[in-house]
């Protein structure tokens, strides 16, 4: 059987990503999701946006010691996805698998844009990473990904809150209205990248089988794993 | 400076205007660039100014990173082309800015031209690669030294006694050939030094000529900045002119 190519990167895989704030429920959904492609015989290929062994160094080093700018945490973060991207998304995308991403390029338009910087600039660092098939956003209250942090006892981590930007001296405070920021820009490209907005305050299993009808027609045609390996 | 970057908005700039003056010096490896740095550093100093130097790849945040990532060549282009532009922001933002906020002259040994240029030769576009740099100060003043490609081969040979991996673009398998991937590579950054000549407005210097030849050049192109009064001192001046072509002395250089 014939390789459909997807419409939008021209890579025989499907490229599925994951966007929402921390705490919206994504992860858990993009696991589920990767758990049900792989019993239907997909080829499967999941994949987080931590930081690669390459700059997680010189991030926490910057972190540290208070050194990152917008302007070089924008960067190296860029640099990290671009390593992670050529290594991690690119080769099973182009082999055909599905790729399940928790976060993309979205999230540093988000994150940067509420640091500040350009975002066309920040569009165009991050050019070489193809438009994805679908794009995921996990629509969530800020105060109630708060809540859900506290309940879990996570310790709320400086950058996170962006006590970087001086925008309050109380950590939670400062969380909240950066969240806020982040929360305005991902509205934004709600409508300007042509996301998928899922409510995620509703129940998990509600969620999961949205996401699945959602697949389906893109997941038409599509070869499972013994098709790649067998038919030419 | 009225637009001060290439058109990003730098976040973080001081809305006061940078009072000191950016002054660039652009050349491929073997260009006469560090030395003439050197002597352009002593003699604005003699002047009375303030100035601090910097390079490329010599800020602490990532240095390290790109020294190991170059032992391993294990990085894409792309990945690499990053890691630079971080690099230089850092510089920018924790260094030149400051310098040129407290109105000292900033005299960079090489700039974004540079990286752009290194990034096109491994297949970045060039409008990604202005897009990407667009972020950087506009220089006061760049002087490119410009030498030909044999020049730089003889003075390369004659500096390390043999032809440097990276500056010989071996990364880009263009030859296994070392001395044909040198020429390779040196013409493809000529190639895009020539555009950018133009886009940002270079000062070509001829760098086929002693060192005191290209530093009397590049003093007239100079000594403008910093208004007429200094530019006749220093062109009036017989035994400060005697005392530049030697070179800049240890203890003046500090």
């Amino acid at each position: 059987m014939a390789e459909t190519p997807s419409p939008a990167h021209g890579f025989p895989g499907r490229l599925l990503v994951f966007e929402g704030l921390d705490g919206s429920g994504k992860s858990t959904q993009a696991a589920l999701l990767g758990k049900w492609l792989g019993s239907r015989d997909y080829r499967v290929f999941h994949t987080e946006w931590n930081s690669s062994e390459l700059v997680s160094g010189v991030i926490r080093r910057g972190k540290k010691k208070g050194l990152l700018t917008p302007t070089t945490f924008s960067l190296l973060h860029a640099t990290d996805f671009a390593d992670r991207f050529e290594r991690t998304i690119l080769p099973p995308l182009r082999a055909g698998y599905v790729v399940v991403c928790d976060r993309y390029v979205f999230t540093a338009f988000v994150r940067d844009a509420a640091r500040g910087c350009d975002p066309k600039w920040v569009r165009t660092i991050y050019s070489f990473a193809p438009r994805p098939d679908r794009v995921f956003y996990f629509r969530v209250p800020v105060q109630v990904t708060l809540k859900r942090k506290l309940a879990s006892r996570l310790k709320i981590n400086y950058y996170e809150a962006g006590m970087d930007l001086g925008l309050s001296d109380d950590v939670q405070e400062s969380y909240v209205r950066f969240q806020s920021r982040i929360r305005a820009e991902y509205e934004n490209l709600a409508e300007s990248d042509e996301f998928t907005v899922i409510d995620s305050t509703r129940p998990v299993e509600a969620i999961q089988a949205e996401l699945r009808a959602n697949l389906k027609p893109l997941l038409e045609n599509f070869p499972t794993g013994a098709r790649l390996l067998h038919d030419t | 400076m009225t637009l001060r970057t290439y058109g990003t908005r730098l976040p973080g700039l001081p809305d006061e205007p940078l009072t000191g003056k950016l002054i660039v010096i652009e050349g491929a490896d073997g260009s006469g660039r560090t030395t003439e740095v050197a002597l352009l550093k002593s003699w604005l100093e003699v002047e009375g100014h303030a100035v601090v130097d910097t390079g490329l790849r010599r800020s602490t945040l990532v240095s390290a990173e790109i020294d190991r990532a170059k032992q391993g060549h294990t990085l894409a282009a792309s990945t690499m082309a990053l890691l630079y532009a971080a690099d230089f922001a850092d510089q920018l933002e924790n260094k030149m800015v400051p310098a040129l906020s407290a109105g000292a002259t900033v005299l960079a040994d090489r700039y974004v031209y540079t990286l752009m240029a290194r990034a096109i030769a491994r297949g970045a576009s060039r409008e990604y690669a202005r897009e990407m740099y667009s972020f950087a100060l506009r220089p006061d003043l760049v002087i490119f030294l410009d030498a030909r490609t044999e020049i730089l081969l003889h003075r390369s040979i004659g500096k390390y006694g043999s032809l440097d991996y990276w500056e010989s673009g071996m990364d880009l398998s263009l030859s296994r050939d070392l001395f044909e991937s040198f020429f390779l590579y040196q013409e493809r950054l000529s190639r895009e030094f020539e555009w950018m000549a133009e886009e940002y407005g270079f000062h070509r210097v001829d760098a086929n000529r002693f060192p005191e030849q290209v530093h009397h050049d590049v003093q007239k192109l100079v000594a403008p900045l910093y208004g007429p009064a200094a530019s006749t001192a220093a062109s009036r001046s017989p035994k400060l002119r005697r005392r530049l072509s030697r070179g800049p002395r240890k203890a003046a250089s500090g």
